[in-house]
């Protein structure tokens, strides 16, 4: 079962739900966790530990100036301007590349060949004996988080159980995560802005054809417009979280409220039986 | 030779756009037959990657100095690449003001 949690919104707790279930459903099973905000991982400040670094690369354009007539194909094809064809030289911007491959389809010489180039990593521990953790880094100034996401996800396969922690808003980073996944966890926190990315957050789940539930973080009590949404769209509401400073200062210190707050592994064990129930397939 | 200042609009009366990649106007003046062409810049409202592709736009029609206010890094190498001597205007005149500028030698080389 491959459970994704997103939430449209950046900072509503995400990666605080992704940790603390992963960690409680570790305590008695095997859990692979898989940080797919590739531009900003941040689950190993949970689960600290030594990692095996993987390279990810993408093909990317080399001209061959022998075979080259500078026709000007390539460059009128590439939407990305990732080619520059002058009138005695191809210049190739690698790091504007998306990989698409129309260059080399477009070629009339046949000039034009891909190679590989290193855009990010993946990073795998095992912080825990039935923890896996596998964070997916994208380097500075790439453009190209699918990728690395789509890499980390290969590296994810053939377990039981899978978490993916997604990047916040809804575009490609974040479809790219919902894709293959089973089952979606919205996370969301009650204020006018929370409330108005979960809105376009389920938009995305419903598109990609995945059922959604709802965590409310940082609850002050007063969710009522969260809720009606939540039954208007026939979304479940999985958990609530209270807003605590006792909550605040576990996850301030890098610690997880399930290891370290009594009464939460099992509100994040109870958690998981209901995202289990909301697919509606056996975990 | 061919001059191309980017423009907010078709001709030399035009005002002078600041930016390259998206200038909606590209408008090649040739100073020997002083004969002007404006092209519609397609790339306005593209996504990303503009400077290499508007660079592609000037080579095809023979520009070798181009009157702007500002290049990205990735334009500033296509330019370079493709010999093409990249001038500011800073001001707020027309087309026309700004190659009078330049034919004056007033302008200063964007590096």
């Amino acid at each position: 079962m491959k459970i994704a949690i997103a939430s449209g919104k950046g900072g509503t707790g995400k990666s605080t739900v992704a940790a603390n279930l992963a960690w409680a459903l570790a305590r008695s099973r095997d859990v692979v966790l898989v940080d797919c905000d590739v531009e900003e991982p941040n689950l190993h400040l949970f689960f600290p530990g030594p990692a095996v670094d993987v390279p990810v690369t993408t093909p990317v354009p080399e001209i061959d100036p022998a075979r080259c007539t500078f026709c000007g194909e390539c460059g009128k094809f590439c939407r990305f301007g990732a080619l520059a064809v002058l009138k005695d030289r191809v210049l190739v911007f690698p790091h504007l590349c998306h990989s698409c491959g129309g260059c080399v389809l477009v070629c009339p010489q046949g000039a034009v060949r891909e190679v590989p180039r290193t855009v990010g990593r993946v990073a795998c521990s095992r912080p825990l004996p039935r923890l896996t953790l596998i964070s997916g880094v994208l380097n500075e100034g790439e453009v190209q988080a699918p990728a690395v996401i789509r890499a980390a996800k290969v590296l994810a396969e053939g377990h039981p159980l899978t978490l993916y922690d997604a990047s916040p808003g809804i575009a490609c980073p974040v479809i790219e995560t919902l894709e293959g996944s089973d089952v979606c966890v919205l996370v969301t926190e009650s204020t006018p802005f929370g409330l108005h990315d979960l809105r376009l957050a389920a938009e995305v789940a419903e598109r990609v054809g995945i059922p959604a539930g709802v965590v409310i973080n940082r609850s002050d009590g007063e969710d009522a417009a969260t809720v009606a949404f939540c039954r208007e769209r026939g979304l479940p509401i999985l958990m609530t979280i209270p807003f605590s400073r006792e909550i605040a200062a576990v996850q301030n210190r890098g610690g997880l409220i399930s290891r370290d707050l009594p009464g939460w592994e099992e509100q994040f064990t109870d958690l998981f039986d209901e995202i289990v129930r909301n697919a509606g397939v056996r975990a | 030779m061919i001059v191309c200042i980017t423009a907010r609009a078709a001709g030399t009366d035009a005002p002078v756009e600041q930016r390259f990649g998206r200038a909606p106007y590209f408008v090649f003046v040739d100073t020997e037959t002083e004969k002007s062409e404006s092209v519609g810049n397609p790339l306005v409202d593209a996504a990303g990657g503009v400077g290499p592709r508007a660079v592609q736009a000037l080579a095809e029609h023979g520009a070798t100095i181009l009157v702007t206010g500002q290049v990205g890094g990735n334009a500033a190498r296509a330019l370079e690449a493709g010999g093409i001597k990249a001038y500011a205007y800073r001001g707020s005149g027309s087309v026309a003001d700004a190659l009078a500028e330049y034919t004056a030698g007033t302008l200063q080389p964007i590096s």
